[in-house]
């Protein structure tokens, strides 16, 4: 298959990929993005925009990705199935491709209880799988979901998401067989913290000969803080941080503790780059843009 | 069965106050079962509806009835003295008695005591759960018998999302994951094979998406 996109390109050539992460601002403001954008350029193969995670209003995913194209990076598009149903979903991936975004990162959503506004309804009229599978099927046959030819089908590079570090563990191997199954091409994982757990699922995924199906992307989050280990750990859904770290950061002075979470970051890098089945590093540096530099030079990735 | 709670006091009182002659008109089926429209629930609510009244200086005459189900007409007809006495009905049904009762007295002026709430059953004494939407398509077959359109938070039919931790839900702690207990189901059922078969898109034109549902049953009509 010809690379779909930049980041496709640089897997497909057995390059460890860098990717990073850009939420849209809470408003109409592009300045936002362009200047997270200019903190991560040179640094990152393409970038994530989040779809209003955890269910906070933000400006679409679509424009925010269109405004990272203009700004010359390359956008990794997330679609979240909570906020709309197959009709608007086929639509906005046209669009999308329109844009030229040429990635796209398909979840279900976290649940719109943890947001601004819980009053909401949901929609989940597809699942995940679900969207993996219209746009491999859109980019493959041509068609939408009702068997309609499009004149130009979007040709996208297909993400999608596993977390390790949720349950039933035995499962979530499974789950990973059945993305791949719909299309996935990536795979972005949650946060890793706990990396026995992450070995272990790895393990497991190159023992069934998943990881030649698909390029994994291990998903890494400096810590701050301590308190931000202990927050992620009990507030963020299907987050696993383990006690050794948290006592590791609360173990360093409060004003070093930064600089302990960049520490255990490289480290995981460090250990990611070795391992067999992963093929590059997802750095979600939420609002500290500034740091993926930092961790990317002295990785030794750039 | 259909459960439902009864409307806050200060609700029912709001919407029977502009009324002098009030019918309590409870259900004998579901929502006596669930504790929110049987006939102990009339005496009660009618009891504290007196008292508040009393307490706010206005009079009001309350008439208390239950019938075995306002969602047949077979029943209905028993309340019709009752009604024909008072100037407004406060169902404690659910909102298809209310809506039945709506509809065979046109000209009467109907009022909901109870929020409607959910198809569920009482899973133990007090605690009552939904289990069922009514999606008019079941595949509880193939999920072990725990329905993934409902009770999972995001109706995921191809697994769980990656919010579930400990068996819990990653919305509220009180609240199990309907995949994590799939998978035990069918684990005890030796059908974990199950889990790997893809289900596609849901057709929701058989659920509430494809607009209001009428049920025939050609056999029947007379």
């Amino acid at each position: 298959m010809k690379p779909l996109s930049r980041l496709h390109e640089k897997l497909s050539q057995g390059k460890f990929a860098i990717t990073g992460e850009c939420g849209p601002p809470r408003g109409s403001n592009k300045d936002v993005i362009d200047n997270k954008i200019t903190l991560l350029n040179g640094f990152v193969d393409a970038v994530n925009v989040t779809d209003n995670q955890t269910a906070i209003v933000r400006m679409s995913s679509i424009a925010a990705a269109a405004h990272v194209v203009a700004a010359g990076l390359e956008p990794v598009m997330q679609m979240v199935v909570r906020d709309r149903n197959r009709i608007a979903i086929q639509s906005d991936i046209m669009g999308a491709y329109s844009l030229g975004i040429k990635n796209i990162l398909c979840l279900s959503g976290d649940h719109q209880k943890f947001g601004s506004q819980p009053d909401a309804m949901n929609v989940f009229d597809i699942d995940s799988v679900n969207l993996i599978r219209t746009v491999r099927d859109m980019r493959n046959t041509g068609k939408d979901m009702s068997g309609f030819d499009l004149d130009v089908a979007p040709q996208m590079f297909i993400g999608a998401a596993a977390n390790p570090f949720a349950d039933p563990f035995d499962y979530r191997v499974i789950r990973l067989a059945k993305k791949i199954d719909a299309g996935a091409d990536f795979i972005q994982t949650q946060c890793i913290y706990n990396m026995d757990r992450f070995k272990e699922w790895i393990r497991r995924a190159n023992d069934e000969g998943l990881t030649e199906k698909v390029y994994i992307l291990g998903g890494v989050t400096p810590l701050r803080s301590a308190g931000m280990a202990r927050y992620m750990n009990k507030k963020v859904a299907g987050m696993d941080v383990p006690d050794e770290i948290i006592k590791r950061m609360d173990g360093v002075d409060k004003q070093y503790q930064a600089d302990e979470g960049i520490k255990i970051c490289l480290e995981t890098i460090e250990t990611l780059k070795e391992l067999t089945g992963v093929h590059g590093v997802h750095i979600m540096a939420i609002e500290w843009e500034a740091v993926v530099e930092q961790l990317v030079t002295q990785a030794g990735l750039k | 069965m259909i459960t439902g709670s009864q409307k806050p006091i200060n609700e029912i009182i709001k919407l029977v106050e502009p009324y002098k002659k009030v019918l309590i008109l409870g259900c004998g089926t579901c929502v006596k079962t669930c504790f929110a429209g049987g006939e102990d629930e009339v005496a009660v609510l009618a009891s504290a509806l007196r008292l508040s009244f009393k307490q706010m200086a206005k009079s009001i005459d309350i008439e208390e009835l239950t019938i075995e189900r306002q969602c047949e007409n077979e029943f209905i007809q028993e309340a019709s003295p009752g009604i024909a006495r008072n100037e407004a009905i406060l169902s404690l049904a659910c909102g298809a008695g209310v809506q039945a009762m709506a509809k065979r007295f046109a000209k009467e002026v109907v009022l909901p005591g109870v929020n409607t709430t959910f198809i569920g059953i009482q899973e133990s004494p007090g605690i009552f759960t939904e289990e069922c939407s009514g999606c008019g398509n079941c595949s509880l077959a193939i999920f072990g018998g725990v329905c993934p359109v409902t009770r999972c938070a995001k109706k995921l039919l191809n697994g769980p999302c990656g919010g579930s931790q400990n068996g819990v839900c990653e919305i509220d702690p009180d609240t199990p994951c309907a995949w994590h207990l799939i998978i035990e189901r069918l684990t005890t059922l030796g059908q974990l094979d199950n889990l790997k078969t893809y289900i596609p898109p849901k057709n929701w034109n058989t659920s509430l998406s494809g607009g209001p549902r009428k049920l025939i049953r050609e056999d029947h009509i007379i």
